[in-house]
C-alpha cells in the first residue's frame, strides 16, 4: 500500500506558491478543500510528504477548524444560519423543514448524495434572517413554503441530469 | 422627471446579491447596453437599510439621487422608463435621522471594486498627510487626542497599542507587524463585513497609517471563513493599491514600505482573540495564550504587532485627515466617535447604523428601528454577542458608552444588537448563546471548558422542566468561577449571557424551576414552536 496520492497539478501550483511562506498551513488546506468540497485522508499523507510535515501536525489543524471536513459533502451543501438573529427568528424551524422533506438530520448527507445539510455560524446576513446557504448562494427571508420551493428547485435542476445518467451509486 | 437618469447604483453588499441584486444587475445591465441607454450602472456596498433589500439609487441629471427599496427586476424596469412607483421610495433622509456617518461614510457610495471612486472621496490623502506632514509622533498624538478606542468591543485605547509598538526598538522594518483583525465571530453582527465589502481602501488605508505610525512593513488581513465576497473585493483592492503603487516601497516617495496580505480564517470563534488569532496566523490551532506580554510588544511570530479590529482602523483616516480634535466632538466623556451597529431581531427595520456615542438604546431601537414588529412587547437588547449580557427595557434610556453597557451587565461588544420581543424566552436565549461558547471553547483552560458545559447542562435541566430551585445558586458559582479562572476573553466573557439574563429575568428562571412553565412559549416542555411565529 502506498501513502503517496499525486496531488493535481492545480492544487500542486497553489501549494508551492504557499508552502515557502511561513504559517500556510490553513491557506493550503483551505485550496485543497475548495478543490475536492471537503480534505480527503489521501490528500492528507501527501501534503505531509509536499511540506516535510508530520500528518499529526495537519490533523492537528484541520481538527480545531470548523470549516474543514473530513467527509465528502453532498452535491449540493444547505447551510443553515444559527447566528441570534437567525435563531430567534425560528432557524430551528427551518432545519426541521430541511429535515423532513430530505428525510435527512443535521450533518448528513442524502442517500443519493445530492444535498447535506448542517447548522453553521452566523453568515452575517442578520436583517433579512433567517438565512440559509446552498453552495455559495444565500438565500434570506426564510419560511417553511419558501424552503421547500427552494429544494424542489435544485431537485427539479437535477432530475433531468439523472435521469440520463447511471443512477448514483450509493 | 426621469428622462436623463445618468447613475443608478445597486447595493450589491452579501445581503443584497442575498436578496436578488446580482440578478437585479445582470438584468439591468443588459438592458442598458442593448437600448445603448446613457447610464452607469454601479455596483456598490450596503446601503444600510437591510430590511429593504434589494436597493437601487437612481440619480437624474442634477437632481438628488432616489432610493427605491424591494427593487425586482420589473420596478426597476418601470424606473428606466420613468414610471415612478412612489411607494417604493425610500426616504433617505428620515432613514439616517439620529445616525453620523464616519466609518460607513462610503458604504453604499462608491463602488468598492474600483479605487478610483474611493479616491475621488479623498481616498488615500490621509496616509498621504500621514507620512509628508504628521510623521510618526504626530499621528499617535492625533490618535491620542481623538479618544479612539478599540471597536472589537473590550474598548482599549488605540494610541497606546500603537505606541507600545512604535517604542520596542526594531533595527528594520521588517521585524513589526500590522493586524487588521476581520474574524467578526459574533452571531448576529455584520459589521465588520458590511465596512470590508462596501469600503475596503478604508480599511487599507487605515493599516498603513498604523503601520507608518509604528515601523510596520508588512500587514495581515485576517478574514474569517464565513464571508468570501469581502475576501474577494479586500484582494481586489490590495491589487489595485499595489498597481499605483500605493502599496509596495516607497509609498509616496519616503522611505516607508509597506505590504500587505490576506489570511483567510477557517472557522472558529475563540480566534477573535487577538492572541489566539495570532496562532491561526501563524498556521496552528487557534489557542490563546497568556497576556502579557501583550501582542504590541510580544506578537506574530513573536514580533511587536498592532492588532485592531476592522471598524478601528475604519476610523484612522478620518482622523487623520480631520484632526483627533474633531473626531472627538462628538460622542461621550470618555467613549468618543460613532460606533456602527448592526442592528436586528424583532425590530421593524433592521439595519446597519451608524450612532454617535451616547445615542440611547431607545432612540436605536424606537426611531431609527421603528420599533417591535408585528405589535409585540419590547423584551430586552441583547449587545456584545455571546460575551455580552441582555438589557431589559427599564434601561432603554442608557447612553450608549463602554462603560454604561459594562455597568448594565453587558458590554459593547463589536457592535451586534439582537432585539428580543416578549415571544423570546430569557433562559432558551441564555442556552443559546451557552451552547454556542461550548461549541467555540478551544479547551485549553478548565474554567471555559469545563464550565461551558456545566452551565448549559443547568440550563437545559430548567428548559426541559427538569430545574430545581439550587440550580440558579449553582450557575452563578460557576459563573463567577469561570469570570475569574479563564485564560482568555471567552470564557472570561461567556457566563455573561447567563449572569444578565438571571439579573433581569430571575422571576423567568423561578418560573422554569417552580411551575414548569416559559411564558414566551419557547421551551421544550411546552409545545414545539412553529416557523411561522
Amino acid at each position: 500500500m502506498t501513502f503517496y496520492t499525486p496531488i493535481p497539478d492545480e492544487l500542486k501550483e497553489y501549494i508551492d506558491k504557499w508552502k515557502l511562506k511561513k504559517g500556510s498551513l490553513i491557506m493550503i488546506l483551505r485550496s485543497v478543500q475548495d478543490y475536492y468540497g471537503y480534505v480527503p485522508k489521501k490528500i492528507c499523507f501527501s501534503l505531509a510528504k509536499e511540506l516535510k510535515a508530520p500528518l499529526a501536525r495537519i490533523y492537528e489543524v484541520l481538527t480545531f477548524y470548523n470549516y474543514f471536513k473530513t467527509e465528502s459533502p453532498g452535491k449540493y451543501k444547505i447551510a443553515v444560519c444559527m447566528g441570534t438573529a437567525c435563531y430567534l427568528k425560528g432557524a430551528a424551524a427551518i432545519i426541521k423543514a430541511i429535515e423532513d422533506k430530505l428525510d435527512i438530520k443535521e450533518s448528513q448527507a442524502t442517500k443519493d448524495g445530492l444535498f447535506s445539510l448542517e447548522n453553521v455560524r452566523c453568515i452575517g446576513c442578520c436583517g433579512i434572517a433567517p438565512n440559509m446557504r446552498i453552495n455559495e448562494k444565500i438565500y434570506g427571508k426564510l419560511n417553511k413554503e419558501r424552503v421547500s420551493e427552494i429544494l424542489d428547485e435544485y431537485i427539479n435542476l437535477n432530475a433531468g441530469v439523472s435521469s440520463s445518467q447511471e443512477p448514483p451509486i450509493l | 422627471m426621469f428622462e436623463n437618469i445618468t447613475c443608478i447604483k445597486i447595493g450589491m453588499s452579501s445581503c443584497g446579491v442575498a436578496a436578488g441584486a446580482e440578478e437585479l444587475y445582470q438584468q439591468l445591465s443588459a438592458v442598458i447596453k442593448e437600448k445603448k441607454l446613457p447610464v452607469e450602472l454601479k455596483k456598490v456596498g450596503c446601503l444600510g437599510i437591510c430590511y429593504a433589500e434589494p436597493l437601487i439609487e437612481v440619480k437624474t441629471g442634477d437632481n438628488p439621487a432616489v432610493i427605491y427599496r424591494n427593487v425586482n427586476i420589473e420596478t426597476a424596469l418601470e424606473i428606466l422608463e420613468n414610471k415612478i412607483p412612489s411607494e417604493l421610495v425610500i426616504d433617505e433622509d428620515l432613514e439616517i435621522k439620529n445616525q453620523k456617518r464616519i466609518v460607513l461614510k462610503n458604504c453604499g457610495k462608491i463602488d468598492p471594486e474600483k479605487i478610483e471612486d474611493y479616491i475621488q472621496n479623498k481616498g488615500y490623502q490621509a496616509i498621504k498627510k500621514a507620512i509628508l506632514e504628521l510623521k510618526e509622533e504626530k499621528i499617535i498624538e492625533e490618535i491620542k487626542k481623538s479618544g479612539l478606542r478599540g471597536r472589537g468591543g473590550a474598548g482599549y485605547p488605540t494610541w497606546l497599542k500603537w505606541k507600545a509598538t512604535k517604542e520596542v526598538i526594531s533595527l528594520n522594518n521588517d521585524g513589526k507587524f500590522v493586524i487588521c483583525n476581520g474574524d467578526e465571530g459574533d452571531p448576529g453582527a455584520y459589521m465588520d463585513r458590511s465596512i470590508l465589502e462596501g469600503d475596503p481602501h478604508s480599511v487599507i488605508e487605515g493599516m498603513m497609517i498604523a503601520g507608518f505610525a509604528t515601523g510596520a512593513a508588512k500587514g495581515f488581513f485576517y478574514i474569517r471563513a464565513e464571508y468570501p465576497l469581502a475576501v474577494d473585493r479586500v484582494q481586489k483592492a490590495i491589487d489595485q493599491c499595489y498597481d499605483r503603487n500605493l502599496l509596495g516601497e516607497k509609498i509616496h516617495g519616503s522611505d516607508f514600505n509597506f505590504d500587505l496580505e490576506i489570511r483567510l480564517g477557517a472557522g472558529a470563534f475563540v480566534c477573535g482573540e487577538e492572541t489566539a488569532l495570532i496562532s491561526s496566523i501563524e498556521g496552528k490551532r487557534g489557542y490563546p495564550r497568556p497576556r502579557p506580554p501583550f501582542p504590541s510588544i510580544k506578537g506574530l511570530w513573536d514580533k511587536p504587532t498592532v492588532i485592531n479590529n476592522v471598524e478601528t482602523l475604519a476610523n484612522t483616516p478620518y482622523i487623520i485627515l480631520n484632526g483627533g480634535d474633531e473626531y472627538a466632538k462628538t460622542g461621550t466623556d470618555k467613549s468618543k466617535g460613532t460606533k456602527v451597529f448592526a442592528l436586528t431581531g424583532k425590530v421593524k427595520k433592521p439595519g446597519l447604523i451608524e450612532v454617535p456615542m451616547g445615542t440611547t438604546l431607545r432612540t436605536v431601537i424606537e426611531e431609527i428601528g421603528g420599533g417591535i414588529q408585528g405589535n409585540k412587547k419590547f423584551k430586552a437588547v441583547q449587545t456584545g454577542g455571546p460575551s455580552g449580557g441582555i438589557i431589559p427595557e427599564k434601561y432603554l434610556d442608557t447612553p450608549i458608552s463602554y462603560e454604561s453597557l459594562q455597568e448594565l451587565g453587558s458590554i459593547m461588544g463589536s457592535g451586534g444588537m439582537i432585539v428580543m420581543d416578549e415571544d423570546d424566552c430569557a433562559v432558551d436565549i441564555a442556552k443559546f448563546f451557552t451552547k454556542f461558547c461550548v461549541d467555540e471553547s478551544c479547551g485549553k483552560c478548565a474554567p471555559c471548558r469545563i464550565g461551558t458545559i456545566q452551565t448549559l447542562k443547568i440550563l437545559e435541566k430548567l428548559t426541559n422542566g427538569e430545574g430545581a430551585p439550587e440550580d440558579i445558586d449553582k450557575l452563578k458559582t460557576i459563573c463567577h468561577s469561570m469570570e475569574k479562572a479563564s485564560l482568555c476573553g471567552l470564557g472570561q466573557t461567556a457566563p455573561k449571557p447567563v449572569l444578565s439574563s438571571i439579573r433581569y429575568f430571575e422571576d423567568e428562571y423561578l418560573e422554569h424551576i417552580k411551575e414548569k412553565t416559559c411564558r414566551a412559549g419557547k421551551c421544550s416542555f411546552l409545545k414545539q414552536e412553529s416557523v411561522e411565529k
